[in-house]
């Protein structure tokens, strides 16, 4: 699948393409096909968005999962502060 | 300490109300991001991998408990109650939201600090001995002529678009603790045979994908020539550094590939003109800067006697603290390196007890060093059972200074966009594996620095034992390599063989001690071991 991810403007959160919006949350992310990257420049245009980029992932059991261990990370907040509770659900190693 | 005046208050003032304009046209949309990027990135505003991080800089690592405690209030008020004390001698916050950051800035800026030259293809903030005015070791303070640089280079015109960063590190002492040799410009103050003062220029010296050590360009540079020479080395570096090749654009590598002979030969050409430019400043100037970091008043007639009684405060004395100029005093190390802690992470709370005891304890003064510790520069050797008490209650005294367990690592790839590899994790397996304290120190002095990829900010080229994060396939893998050094005995780490994951790489450490541990004689520590008997022993024992 190909998933629309960038930042929030004004909070710098990382954001996932829902479809109709922006989520904080990996498990909200839809597969955006071909329109991604046209997505991506409306959204950025608009401003709902900062610096999107289209990137690779899959549908898992655990639900859309980017391919990338960067994109994994971003989808769990930090690794080594789990403590700080952004996503700690979401599990980076690969199943 | 310096204290701005009226002149510097003025100009970090405006570029706040500059900065805080810029961020409002961003949000409302009369810039894009490709406008707003570089102006953000000048004052210090990067976007990382999970949201905004704001680098503040500490000039030359120096600060008060008053804007320690801002620092703290700073971590609090807008970030998620902790900060990341950087090799740069800097603090990263990681989750700065935009719409505060002007805000932040202007806290900031009521404490005499700012986030300016933290970024961007300019002179970047000043370092310098952790240790500054209170070494025994030391020749002169070099901090007057850190601030000196910090003054001319603040928004020098000539310079704010150089063909890419420059750090300049300036140390006073005969050891080394700031890597100068690692730098674009590294200087260190010295005594000629007059007994004048003046400085050694190494010029060229840095790590990232290529690492060097910098050359010698002037043995002995008069303090009176101090502004136009440095000027003269940038000029030419301005002129012929390499424009056209990101990765060819430090001034070591114009340095290499001109040779050393042929850059110090321009520069002094360059020199007999910046010279007559009137740039260096008058000696009234410098007296007025030099009389801020003037000694503060110590106490005479204390004892240099340390109660002892306490074993576990005795093991930390040993550890952490290190002989002060002045009679009855002492250099308190503070270790942000708690065993399965995060190398260099201090939170508010741990802050403020720091900015707490400098002032109750330390005259006023903190720094930060490029190991990513805290430095209570003048304790009296009577309070140091008291500092270490409330150090201990604030998880602030473990005695590792030094030793493996002190574990330089860089964000890496839990907060950096550009990272290969997690560093803090690997940092954290490491200081378990060597959790015993009585093992680290018969280990003794033994470095080891993470960097989570090839720009090398951990210092992974000058660790005893370095660690480099790569992508191998979309894994996390990593590269051992071993007989760095920062300091005066500087040497860049050579790659062992084939990476390792991460568990991997800790058995391969724990086999390199092994090594290292058989073949040890007298007092040597583990690079001096490498040093004389080479990798061979210890590729067997890690490669079979
Ligand atoms: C997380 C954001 C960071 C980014 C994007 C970043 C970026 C970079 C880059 C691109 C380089 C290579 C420059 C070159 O070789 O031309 C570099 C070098 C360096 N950085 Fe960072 N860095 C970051 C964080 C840090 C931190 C946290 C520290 C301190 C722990 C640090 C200290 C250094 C040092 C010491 C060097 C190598 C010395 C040199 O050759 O300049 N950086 N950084
Ligand atoms: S070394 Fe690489 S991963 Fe580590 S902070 Fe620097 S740029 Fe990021």
């Amino acid at each position: 699948m190909r998933i629309v991810t960038g930042n929030d403007l004004v909070t710098g959160a990382v954001t996932w393409w829902t479809g109709n919006g922006w989520s904080v949350h990996v498990a909200d992310a839809v597969d955006a096909g071909h329109e991604a990257e046209a997505i991506a420049a409306v959204e950025e245009a608009a401003r709902r968005v900062n610096g999107p980029v289209v990137i690779e992932g899959m549908m898992t059991d655990a639900g859309p999962t980017p391919a990338h261990i960067k994109d994994r990370i971003r989808a769990s907040g930090p690794t080594c502060r789990q403590d700080l509770g952004i996503r700690p659900d979401f599990q980076i190693e690969k199943a | 300490m310096y204290r701005y005046d009226e002149y510097d208050q003025a100009i970090v003032d405006a570029r706040v109300e500059e900065f805080r304009d810029q961020v409002n046209r961003r949000l409302s949309g009369e810039m894009s991001e490709d406008q707003f990027k570089p102006l953000r990135l000048m004052n210090g505003l990067y976007l990382q991998l999970h949201a905004y991080m704001l680098r503040v800089a500490v000039p030359y690592g120096t600060m008060s408990g008053k804007q320690m405690r801002m620092l703290a209030h700073i971590a609090r008020k807008y970030d998620r109650d902790y900060g990341h004390f950087t090799t740069r001698q800097n603090i990263q916050y990681n989750w700065i939201e935009l719409k505060d950051a002007a805000d932040i800035l202007a806290e900031l800026a009521t404490v005499e600090m700012h986030a300016i030259q933290t970024s961007g293809n300019c002179i970047r903030n000043i370092s310098s001995d952790q240790y500054a005015g209170a070494a025994a070791d030391e020749v002169a303070d070099p901090r007057p002529w850190a601030e000196l640089l910090r003054q001319w280079s603040t928004f020098h015109p000539e310079f704010s678009y150089l063909p890419r960063k420059f750090k300049i590190a300036v140390i006073g002492a005969e050891e080394d603790r700031a890597a100068i040799q690692l730098h674009d410009i590294g200087l260190q103050i010295r005594k000629n045979d007059a007994g004048e003062i003046g400085f050694r220029v190494f010029v060229g010296g840095g790590m990232g994908r290529t690492p060097m050590i910098g050359p010698v360009v002037r043995d002995f540079l008069p303090t009176a020539d101090f502004l136009s020479y440095i000027e003269a080395c940038l000029r030419v570096y301005n002129r012929y550094g390499r424009r056209d090749n990101l990765y060819k654009a430090r001034i070591k590598i114009l340095v290499h590939e001109i040779g050393r002979d042929e850059y110090a030969r321009q520069v002094e050409e360059e020199f007999l003109h910046t010279k007559t430019l009137g740039l260096d400043a008058p000696q009234a100037e410098v007296d007025r800067i030099a009389a801020m970091f003037a000694p503060p008043a110590f106490e005479t007639g204390l004892s240099d006697e340390i109660d002892r009684s306490d074993p576990d405060f005795a093991l930390w004395v040993d550890q952490q603290v290190k002989a002060h100029k002045a009679p009855g005093y002492a250099i308190v190390n503070i270790s942000l390196k708690p065993t399965v802690g995060i190398p260099g992470d201090a939170s508010s709370a741990q802050i403020d007890v720091m900015a707490d005891l400098a002032e109750r304890y330390g005259l006023d003064e903190l720094r930060v060093t490029h190991a990513q510790n805290i430095v209570l520069p003048h304790v009296k050797k009577a309070d140091l059972y008291a500092v270490w008490q409330a150090l201990d209650a604030a998880g602030l005294a473990t005695p590792n200074l030094d030793l493996i367990g002190d574990i330089i690592a860089c964000p890496g790839l839990d907060y950096c966009a550009l990272a290969n590899a997690r560093s803090i994790p690997l940092a954290q397996k490491i200081a378990k594996r060597f959790e015993s304290l009585d093992r680290q120190r018969d280990l003794g002095e033994l470095k080891l620095k993470i960097s989570g990829c090839i720009n090398a900010c951990g210092h992974h080229h000058a660790g005893h034992i370095g660690i480099l994060g790569v992508d191998r396939k979309g894994e996390e893998n990593y590269q051992l390599s071993f007989g760095g050094s920062a300091a005066a005995d500087t040497s860049l780490a050579k790659i062992v063989g084939p990476g390792f994951d991460e568990d991997g790489i800790v058995d391969a450490i724990e086999k390199a001690v092994g090594v290292y541990k058989t073949l040890r004689e007298g007092g040597e520590r583990f690079v001096d071991t490498y040093r004389r008997v080479g990798e061979a022993p210890f590729k067997e024992a890690i490669y079979g």
